[in-house]
């Protein structure tokens, strides 16, 4: 924890600009002067302290003017947590934290809140807009819902997953985003780098949601991700963990949870202005889905939780240099049922103090939406002595469900051995979909749009002719049901595959499946990970509705809360599959040596044995044997035969008898052969002699 | 004599009788194969199809093309466009379910077409081999019966060969490069220039080994076709010149007394205008085909390119998957240097010395190309097997026949298996699938080196036969 005289100094060195400080410390100093003057003078000392206190307050407005003059260029940062009781006895904290850099033209080099490793990323990779999220856990769509802003931008694939649009010239779109790779792995110790390949990301066209062809997508579904991790995101704040929202943050408790994604959306504003660069809003999400203890005996009773439960902290003042720091419980389906006719003037304890719940503080404020309830709290008033603990007590057992989306996506592969196999998707519908069919009709049909979007690695090798889509179980023909489908084909070792494709579903759809054959890669063995045979990962597919959006719709005028203008904001709806884990074979990694003799073996015997053959000369070899045995046999056999070749001349020299050259010539050549048999069985001992070995 | 001469036209009545009912019987074979192919899923073994013939990612290219994307996007397709647009829309017409029903009609023919050819080449032959052993004395009278018909032999070689029949039902399209390269030694074999250069250009065109064969096809359209090395004529005449006999006299002695062969530049000329023509040809409609997309050079990275770097390291029955799956990545270029070289090595030794019989000098390149292809199936195998049994006359006394016989048998058996164990059942491992496609390599190896000396002494024999022949009329 911070003492007092700490946030002091934060206090002066950070929200004071060097321009107000002088001011400052010449108002100090006028003032001085002017008193001694005063003093010199030998005025009435009440008169002296009278004109004193004018000119101070004088000098002290002039200063507060040019503070307030600066407040709109001002950096401004809020944090917020909003809590949220889960329907399967879970809770749901969303910790959201947005900081803004207004346009400056100073090019963002002074900075007072905004992290200036962020601001200096913008503008040397000149990025448009940024996601980067780590996430730990699979966000469950039944329960968790998956028609809300929340789910719709905070449930994260797996891993590590990164999307980036830049302000360059498209040339130098894909050197930016190896920088920027770069950059976050440091700057977040991840292994983000390895989105650097070009093989590990790819370009979408429209699959993704946003349009543009200088978007950059890339994901790492195998990164572990853990406090590492979390400490630089930290670090990005003005108070860091110390204090205000982001002191709930304790790591056993975090990392406990089911689910837990950590997101940093960066934008930049344009200012509009000229002369002005960009702003830039940067916005810090942390969800957690947590577990709280349940202390209760009845099983069917929410589990009552609070904050220091929860986290086992409290929240102890607010972060100083936040503009706003509010916590928020958003009550989904039957308390709000209830509640819809209470009028919020005169029975307001109701709301948070009725027969079912308790909440164990007195909300500042109620905002009603359609489905929901959402109690605000500013945590102004909590100190030391009075820290925020904000817990609700189940009193009755209750039940509700949250919004899903119209299509429930789950993927899976099909076949087996490490040879080819399938990738399916299948969307199945959910009970919200009756509900929102209604909405899109075209062409006087009722259909919902799904858009899939798929990166395939390179070593699964897809045959995009085998597509087939299967409509509640009777497999269409794809002009029927495919509207748009974009597909860039993955080269081995170069890119990644990706496919993005429309469909385009009769609403009244229980259930359409895509499925798609592939053929398994076979790598070279520096490519395979240290732990080769648990798998390659194939990141999640993304499913997104075009039609469908997710918002919540206030009835109350809403304060400026930046986590509650997001939520207003309609959302594309969108889910992220499970991501899939294919096994590739294996080469023996202990045998290169042994590979790459073995085949050299093969090869010297081809060469030799038939090179062998073609400059052999049967007739050289036999006189030269002749010789040796007359050698043997005596002189004057040899003399004599030398002497009749001599007499008969050279080309009768070569017609001995028959029956003697055609034995030794036989026996040559079984010589030979057999020595190519010696050859050829060494070979195999060799061979099945290592086998052998290595299986041991 | 005329007893004699009555029954050898009766036998050589029923021999093509009977030739056609076991080409029939092969066909038969075949559509019954074809009629129920998922249960024997050949097209996606290893053996049978490789990145370069298969079925399926020619399927794919053409669905790509259809997208209106390079059929060479990606890294499936890495045939000929001309391949492509011929066989890619009977790819995409289903008929009772079975997707590629058409396609294997195709290959079917081409399998058909290829024995036929085979013949044709099989009958020049064996009527070279019978004139020259008459002009040589080793046979008496020109319907000896030790004259095997070869090409008969041959094209049921090719028919029923296991390999060739795999690779038919399996959907690769070696079919149809050994179509090409089979039509080109038809065409060199019965003087048909422009056919040979045709056959030739398709051949590389579809897979680029072939080239390699330009060598032969101008030395029989040079030299003529296969026959015992020219010295043993010029003994035979000095011989008849002793005895001024003038009864028998060889052509070739006759036209040219020195000891060099004519070589016939005219026609080699004339072959090669026709082979410039032909790749021109297919250069302008492979450019007219890929115009939309990467042109020409793209075509060529993407499928000699491919051959040559040996991108792919999936599994096949040759050794260079394994081994550049493992070398280290420093060594690659230097191995993939020296294994291509160790083709090109041997070309000129083996055209030195089997200059004489340019026909098996073509079967013993195609033989060397499907040990040393980087991406070799059986379909290759079938191939150089079925050229092979045309030299049934000159290669009787082979050695270890039965040894390689054995030896083919049984690395087509345990290849399927060691490919289950390792890839299905995991029980195995890679050097499992490895040591199978080594051992195939040592038996294709011996077998060549067998053929080569076994041709080779066939040569020697017949020169001895002759100088015993001319001791004893001595």
């Amino acid at each position: 924890m911070c003492k007092p005289d700490q946030y002091h100094s934060l206090y002066k060195h950070h929200f004071l600009s060097p321009e107000l400080r002088d001011l400052l410390r010449n108002a100090r100093s006028a003032v001085i002067q002017v008193s001694d003057r005063l003093r010199r003078f030998s005025l009435d000392p009440i008169m002296a302290r009278l004109v004193l206190s004018l000119i101070t307050l004088l000098i002290l407005q002039s200063v507060w003017v040019t503070i307030a003059f600066e407040s709109k260029h001002v950096e401004e940062f809020s944090e917020e947590l909003l809590l949220k009781p889960l329907p399967d006895r879970k809770v749901l904290a969303h910790f959201h934290f947005e900081n803004r850099a207004p346009p400056s033209n100073s090019h963002g080099r002074h900075h007072h809140l905004f992290p200036k490793a962020i601001s200096q990323l913008v503008q040397k990779f000149r990025v448009k807009e940024m996601e980067l999220s780590f996430t730990q856990g699979r966000w469950n769509h039944e329960h968790w819902g998956g028609f809300d802003p929340l789910s719709s931008m905070n449930a994260k694939p797996v891993g590590v997953e990164l999307w980036a649009e830049f302000d360059v010239p498209q040339s130098q779109v894909d050197t930016s985003w190896k920088n920027l790779t770069h950059a976050l792995s440091g700057l977040f110790c991840a292994s983000i780098n390895f989105l650097e390949s070009s093989t590990s990301y790819a370009a979408p066209t429209w699959g993704f949601g946003v349009n543009s062809d200088k978007l950059r997508y890339g994901s790492l579904p195998r990164e572990a991700v853990c406090t590492e991790n979390l400490t630089p995101w930290l670090k990005l704040l003005p108070c860091r963990d110390r204090d205000g929202i982001s002191a709930l943050m304790n790591r056993p408790s975090v990392y406990r949870g089911f689910y837990h994604s950590q997101r940093l959306h960066l934008s930049t504003v344009e200012s509009g202005e000229e002369g002005l660069g960009s702003g830039i809003m940067l916005e810090q999400t942390l969800t957690v889905v947590l577990q709280p203890d349940s202390i209760s005996g009845e099983a069917n009773i929410q589990p009552s939780w609070s904050l220091s439960s929860l986290f086992g902290r409290n929240i102890v003042g607010r972060c100083v240099l936040a503009k706003s720091s509010n916590v928020y419980l958003q009550l989904e389906g039957l308390p709000s049922h209830e509640l819809k006719n209470v009028d919020p003037e005169t029975e307001a304890d109701k709301f948070w103090k009725n027969a079912e719940f308790e909440l164990s503080l007195k909300p500042d404020r109620i905002l009603r939406e359609i489905n929901s309830f959402l109690y605000m709290f500013d945590i102004d008033k909590s100190s030391d002595r009075e820290p925020f603990d904000l817990g609700l007590t189940w009193k009755l057992p209750s039940k509700w469900s949250c919004q899903q989306a119209p299509l429930h996506s789950t993927r899976f592969l099909m076949g087996s051995g490490n040879e080819r196999g399938a990738i399916a998707i299948l969307l199945k519908a959910t009970e919200s979909q009756e509900k929102l069919s209604g909405e899109d009709l075209t062409n006087g049909r009722c259909t919902i749009k799904a858009n899939i979007f798929q990166i395939f690695p390179w070593y699964v090798k897809v045959y995009y002719h085998t597509l087939q889509i299967f409509v509640d179980q009777q497999q269409k023909p794809g002009s029927e049901v495919l509207k748009k489908i974009n597909v860039s084909p993955s080269t081995d070792k170069v890119s990644s595959g990706m496919m993005e494709m429309m469909l385009e579903l009769p609403c009244e759809v229980k259930s359409a499946a895509i499925s798609i054959e592939y053929d398994k890669g076979f790598l070279h063995i520096d490519e395979y990970p240290p732990d080769a045979n648990q798998g390659f990962d194939i990141p999640s597919a993304l499913i997104s509705f075009p039609n469908h959006h997710a918002s919540l719709d206030f009835k109350e005028e809403l304060s400026k809360s930046p986590l509650l203008s997001k939520f207003k904001e309609k959302s594309l709806v969108r889910s992220y599959t499970e991501v899939l884990l294919v096994p590739l074979t294996t080469p023996d990694f202990s045998m290169p040596y042994n590979v790459i003799t073995i085949t050299c073996t093969v090869f010297a015997l081809y060469f030799g044995s038939l090179l062998n053959v073609l400059r052999r000369r049967i007739g050289e070899e036999e006189r030269y044997l002749k010789s040796q045995a007359g050698k043997r046999t005596g002189k004057l056999k040899q003399l004599l035969s030398r002497l009749k070749a001599k007499i008969r001349g050279r080309p009768i020299e070569e017609a001995p008898s028959s029956s003697t050259e055609s034995q030794t010539e036989v026996q040559s050549s079984v010589f030979s052969s057999k020595l190519l048999f010696k050859i050829i069985l060494v070979a195999g001992a060799a061979a099945a002699w290592q086998y052998f070995s290595t299986d041991k | 004599m005329t007893k004699d001469g009555g029954e050898m036209a009766e036998e050589q009545k029923k021999k093509p009788c009977r030739f056609w009912i076991w080409a029939l019987a092969s066909v038969v074979f075949r559509l019954i194969l074809i009629s129920f192919p998922g249960n024997l899923n050949l097209s996606s073994r290893p053996e049978v199809s490789t990145p370069l013939t298969s079925i399926r990612r020619l399927a794919e290219g053409y669905w790509l093309k259809q997208a209106s994307m390079s059929p060479y996007a990606g890294s499936m397709y890495h045939g000929s466009p001309l391949l492509l647009s011929v066989l890619g829309p009977l790819t995409v017409q289903r008929i009772k379910g079975h997707s590629f029903l058409l396609c294997s009609l195709v290959f079917v023919i081409a399998d058909v077409l290829s024995a036929m050819l085979l013949r044709g080449i099989g009958q020049k032959l064996q009527m070279a081999y019978g004139l020259n052993a008459r002009l040589l004395g080793v046979l008496k009278s020109s319907r000896d019966k030790g004259i095997l018909p070869c090409g008969d032999i041959a094209a049921l070689v090719y028919l029923w060969n296991p390999f060739t029949i795999v690779s038919c039902v399996g959907l690769s399209t070696s079919p149809i490069e050994n179509l090409a390269v089979i039509l080109s030694l038809y065409g060199a074999v019965t003087r048909r220039v422009p056919l040979a250069a045709f056959g030739l250009v398709m051949a590389t065109q579809l897979s680029l080994y072939p080239a390699t064969l330009t060598i032969p096809i101008i030395f029989i359209l040079g030299y003529g076709l296969d026959a015992p090395p020219l010295k043993l004529f010029l003994q035979i005449r000095s011989v008849e010149k002793e005895d001024t006999s003038t009864s028998a006299v060889s052509k070739q002695a006759k036209l040219k007394p020195n000891t060099r062969l004519p070589f016939l530049w005219k026609t080699v000329v004339h072959f090669v205008f026709w082979v410039l023509l032909w790749s021109l040809y297919l250069l302008v409609l492979c450019g007219l085909s890929l115009s939309k997309y990467g042109g020409l050079e793209e075509m060529f990275t993407r499928t000699y390119g491919f051959i040559l770097s040996i991108e792919d390291l999936s599994p096949n029955i040759g050794v260079f998957w394994y081994f550049f799956a493992e070398v280290f990545d420093f060594f690659r270029n230097f191995f993939l240097i020296v294994f291509h070289v160790n083709i090109l090595f041997l070309l000129l030794p083996l055209a030195i010395r089997l200059k004489h019989r340019p026909c098996f000098l073509a079967f013993i390149y195609l033989a060397i190309c499907s040990i040393l292809k980087s991406y070799p199936s059986v379909g290759d195998a079938a191939l150089y097997l079925s050229l092979w049994s045309l030299f049934v006359n000159e290669l009787t006394d082979m050695k270890f026949s039965y040894f390689l016989f054995c030896g083919y048998l049984g690395i087509s058996l345990l290849s399927p298996v060691m490919h289950n164990l390792w890839i299905w059942r995991g029980t195995g491992n890679a050097n499992f699938y490895f040591g199978n496609a080594i051992g195939y390599a040592c038996f294709q190896i011996v077998f060549v080196v067998e053929s080569v000396s076994a041709m080779l002494n066939h040569d020697r024999s017949l020169r001895k036969s002759n100088s015993n022949h001319r001791e004893v009329e001595n």
